[in-house]
């Protein structure tokens, strides 16, 4: 795309139009003063005028640094026109446009960080994650991209999942961060699973079932109810055993986090009306290398499932917010 | 000639020539943007006319005051772009009647918020930003999730193809269906999600 176009009238009339007005004003001014400075004024160094009988009004010349304050706007005018784009179409001599200042800054930039960023980019996860100036790195842009949803501390809040603990919707190896952070994900449960006939009180039980896979209080007559429909309603896609399935970011019903609050009442509604929410891809915009990094930085939180801890990052687990929560009551 | 004596005791001259004189920067200026392809066209062709839901949205921002505390400008700066993506051009603006630029950012800048967070993000944190966002200082906006009121939806549009955003009829006429059952929330969230797409991909 080029936004380059310092002008780019839709006809040849206002290139003229703004370099004629723009001389004009100029010279004009520069004129007027040289006139100014030329003109007679009345014995008295009056204006000639009177009012009210004796009000007279002086015309004298202005201060000297004032009037040569006048010149030098208009030279600095002229100049500048000559040097930068203002007149029209012409593009001064100096080819300055905005871009050109912005591309200029962002090659500086470049050459500055470049090198670290692919320094890092050479190494795999775990040593970046094992670095502590990529970590620093990976905690602002962390700061910058992620924090809004994920929270500051990276503790997640409801319907934004932790990224501290153990648990991980879409599987927690560097590869499929990585993956996340790329392409985003959509996360989608249907109103009432797969078996939308569930009417209230078949919703309610199958609540209970669920509270109970994970040791929340239940109803066990409710729960039993429950458990002969879970197969139907919910065992495509959380599973027989309540388990879940992290390739597809169906979650596990029976540890205890909850990405929607564990209370009944919310429980319901999800089973109710469903969930969609989603994790916005963001490769495109981050780059590589700086996906690399947030890999590296949100593995290393230390919530990292099945892999090797990295030694400098290990956080205390089990800090995340909806851990934290009692789990039953609020 | 005309004589110092004759403008000053001469309405009539006094009123034309002071108009003139103050009025040559703006033609200089102003008049010329109306009459560049750059200001005048849409960028790309992913800059399009504000459907129903997404306009009433946008008269919701405006009531709400939003522009107050967010600017919809990213500047041509790497500060700018690393955090919000690439900059703003006019290109981008042209069916905004006015345009919601800003000048004031204690929220940050939301010309290109569209597809930045979920939607689910923007319910939540519209109606309480701490829920989401601890640290805020933005206000909640808790009122919003009650029923959209726009009758006169369709008039807005036929007012906005006036100013020249290429609104079809069958698009007015499908207006007051297009926002029927909508609440104010889901107006906002649909603005913001559209806002700045068009140069997402653009580095």
């Amino acid at each position: 795309m080029d936004f380059n176009n310092t002008s780019d009238f839709v006809s040849g009339f206002w290139n003229m139009y703004v370099v004629v007005l723009s001389l004009v004003s100029v010279v004009g001014c520069g004129v007027f003063l040289l006139i100014q400075d030329k003109a007679k004024t009345n014995a008295g160094n009056t204006t000639g005028h009177v009012w009210d009988e004796d009000l007279q009004e002086y015309s004298n010349p202005l201060p000297n640094w004032w009037r040569w304050m006048f010149y030098i706007t208009v030279v600095f005018s002229m100049v500048y026109l000559a040097l930068y784009p203002g007149m029209g179409n012409y593009a001064g001599s100096f080819g300055w446009t905005m871009r050109g200042q912005y591309d200029a800054e962002m090659k500086k930039a470049e050459e500055l960080y470049a090198p670290k960023f692919n320094q890092f980019l050479q190494m795999d996860v775990a040593a970046v994650a094992a670095n502590p100036e990529a970590k620093e790195m990976g905690q602002r842009l962390f700061q910058t991209y992620c924090a809004q949803c994920h929270g500051s501390d990276a503790g997640g809040a409801s319907s934004f999942p932790s990224l501290k603990d153990s648990d991980w919707l879409w599987g927690g190896t560097p590869e499929k961060i990585k993956e996340t952070i790329t392409g985003g994900r959509t996360g989608i449960m249907t109103p009432k699973g797969t078996k939308p006939d569930m009417d209230g009180e078949q919703v309610k039980d199958v609540v209970h079932y669920v509270r109970s896979l994970s040791g929340l209080s239940a109803d066990s007559i409710r729960s039993q109810r429950g458990k002969d429909l879970y197969p139907q309603a919910c065992a495509a896609c959380h599973g027989p055993e309540g388990k879940g399935n992290p390739d597809a970011g169906y979650p596990n019903l029976t540890d205890k986090v909850w990405l929607y609050s564990s209370r009944e009442d919310s429980m319901i509604e999800t089973v109710t009306k469903g969930r969609q929410n989603q994790m916005p891809p963001f490769g495109e915009f981050l780059g590589p290398a700086k996906v690399h990094l947030l890999t590296a930085y949100v593995w290393g939180l230390g919530g990292a499932k099945g892999e090797a801890q990295p030694a400098a990052a290990a956080a205390p687990a089990g800090m995340s917010g909806m851990e934290g929560m009692p789990a039953d009551k609020k | 000639m005309l004589t110092h004596e004759q403008i000053e005791k001469n309405v009539g001259w006094m009123i034309v020539l002071t108009v003139l004189i103050v009025s040559i920067g703006g033609l200089v200026e102003i008049v010329p943007l109306f009459f560049q392809t750059s200001t005048t066209k849409p960028v790309n062709e992913l800059v399009k006319p504000y459907d129903p839901v997404r306009l009433a949205g946008r008269d919701i921002y405006i009531r709400e005051g939003c522009y107050n505390c967010h600017s919809q400008m990213i500047r041509p700066f790497r500060a700018e772009t690393e955090r919000y993506g690439h900059y703003s051009v006019a290109g981008e603006f042209v069916y905004d009647h006015p345009f919601q630029w800003g000048s004031k950012r204690t929220g940050p800048d939301l010309a290109r918020v569209g597809g930045r967070y979920s939607d689910q993000w923007h319910r939540i944190h519209l109606l309480n930003p701490r829920d989401v966002v601890p640290e805020s200082n933005m206000p909640a906006y808790y009122w919003l999730d009650r029923p959209l009121k726009e009758p006169n939806i369709g008039a807005k549009m036929e007012a906005l193809r006036k100013v020249g955003v290429p609104y079809s009829d069958e698009e007015i006429a499908g207006a007051a269906q297009a926002v029927e059952g909508k609440t104010e929330l889901d107006a906002v969230v649909a603005y913001l999600q559209g806002l700045g797409l068009a140069l997402k991909q653009a580095r």
